[in-house]
């Protein structure tokens, strides 16, 4: 029974999640499979993605992985990374897809020739390293300045109205930068599943969470040190 | 909101980085591995790998480079340098690589940008574009290491290869490569405003207001350049600290 089960369903590249993993917890037992048993039997649970999510979502059917995302979100310490983030949701624009409706929402596209505050055209996708606001308040668009203090000991910014900061953003900067590649975004029914924000240039939901489940739009697995700190809170927390 | 990248290159051959002068006089800069942890520390956005002979021999010794980099440094790494089936695109993945860029094969078989980036997602598709001003506002693309002319247009190559997959273009100014008197900016204009992809310019640092250029006179995405970070002139700090300073968003 392994510590950490990445799924591998055939999309994209994970050894970079691995060997992230496995610099941050040197003495979990990791593995990458499409195994259903394997996933149903680890302590807890990645789920990557990469490519276009009408293809993610039937490679991960054809391998009978299903049932076994389902009853990992529900149960165990559970991580979505990019279209693993998606593919949580009701419903994607990309191929007018169905999702694994674990969150309520829906999967949206950057609108085509946006523009930045000097009316520079802004590339998508919208790849590289951006700003992640933790909290459900979004930063102020087109990156002005701070209007939420930053808090002590640095991370875990709290929204308006919002509960404790999650342990997932422990010892990461407020607006920290991690790194992006993506054309398509979340947009959750539920303002309460929102832990982070991200201008571009508007602001849109980079991270969530509910119970169990946290999930990010960006690859902290290509992020450096807020990344890896990131998936080291991963392997260390431990949900009620 | 999103920083803009500084790319380190390191053009790889018989497991050494060199740097040359417009595709030739190469000059021995150091150890990869050594060299990518160095820019990783320095806070590099990415780090671009060229296997610049891609003879079979060498194929062994850069699969080796980057699992050890992919081991150690924890950024974006595109690697490109004879890939020519969608095979050498996941012999890459599989060995670190996060994208894969295509040049010289994409000319010979377009179809191979298509069929990779369905295969493994536009995301890790990178399209290098080597390309010559033949004409006043008009540059022409060349391939195998710039000695054949291919007759194509730069500019609606490039959309070409958007249209088929790829999910960024790499784009370097033979005119200026190694010549460090500055990008090809017109060239780099012509290109980034034809597209909705990424552009990464590349080609003729010579110092850092070379960096500026590329992006506010320019419109690029992303600078890649070699032999001003190689030689120790400056640091990939040093180049973000002044981008900084003259307003460009740079993750520093």
């Amino acid at each position: 029974m392994a510590d950490i089960a990445v799924i591998d369903y055939g999309m994209g590249n994970l050894r970079s999640v691995q060997q992230a993993l496995r610099t941050v917890a040197p003495e979990a037992s990791i593995v990458v499979t499409d195994d259903p048993h394997e996933v149903a039997m680890a302590a807890r649970v990645v789920f990557p993605g990469q490519g276009a999510m009408p293809d993610c979502m039937r490679e991960l059917d054809a391998r009978g992985l299903r049932v076994a995302v389902l009853q990992a979100a529900r149960s165990k310490p559970f991580l979505g990374i990019c279209i693993g983030l998606q593919m949580l949701f009701d419903h994607s624009a990309e191929g007018d897809v169905a999702g694994l409706g674990i969150l309520p929402g829906e999967v949206v596209r950057f609108a085509h020739d946006l523009r930045d505050d000097q009316g520079n055209k802004l590339k998508v996708p919208h790849m590289g390293w951006n700003q992640v606001h933790q909290g459900v308040d979004p930063q102020p668009p087109m990156g002005g300045a701070e209007t939420v203090a930053p808090s002590p000991a640095g991370g875990g910014g709290l929204g308006r109205g919002s509960v404790a900061a999650h342990p997932l953003w422990q010892g990461i900067d407020q607006d920290a930068r991690f790194y992006f590649v993506h054309s398509f975004y979340v947009q959750p029914k539920d303002a309460a599943l929102v832990q982070a924000t991200t201008c571009y240039p508007q602001p849109f939901v980079c991270a969530v969470a509910r119970d169990n489940v946290f999930a990010v739009q960006f690859h902290p697995e290509k992020s450096q040190s807020a990344g890896l700190t990131l998936l080291k809170n991963f392997v260390n927390w431990n949900p009620v | 909101m999103l920083a803009k990248r500084i790319i380190p290159c390191l053009d790889v051959t018989a497991g050494r980085v060199v740097k040359g002068v417009s595709f030739v006089e190469l000059r021995d800069a150091g150890d990869p591995v050594e060299i990518a942890r160095r820019y990783d520390e320095q806070g590099a956005d990415e780090l671009t790998f060229l296997d610049i002979t891609a003879s079979s021999d060498d194929r062994g010794i850069l699969f080796r480079i980057i699992e050890q980099v992919a081991e150690q440094v924890f950024i974006p790494l595109t690697v490109g340098g004879g890939v020519r089936r969608v095979e050498d695109v996941r012999n890459l993945l599989n060995a670190g690589a996060d994208k894969v860029s295509i040049n010289t094969s994409a000319v010979v078989n377009p179809q191979l940008v298509a069929d990779a980036a369905a295969r493994y997602g536009s995301q890790c598709i990178v399209v290098a574009i080597d390309a010559k001003q033949v004409a006043p506002g008009q540059w022409q693309v060349f391939t195998h290491g710039g000695r054949k002319a291919t007759g194509l247009d730069a500019v609606a190559w490039a959309k070409k290869m958007q249209d088929l997959g790829a999910g960024e273009i790499l784009l370097t100014s033979m005119d200026r490569d190694g010549q460090k008197n500055g990008f090809d900016l017109a060239l780099t204009r012509a290109v980034t405003d034809e597209l909705e992809i990424p552009l990464i310019a590349s080609g003729g640092v010579g110092n850092l207001q070379h960096l500026v250029d590329g992006v506010k006179l320019g419109g690029a995405d992303a600078v890649l350049a070699a032999s001003i970070f190689h030689f120790g002139e400056y640091t990939v700090q040093q180049a973000k600290q002044f981008m900084a300073q003259q307003g460009i968003e740079v993750r520093l």
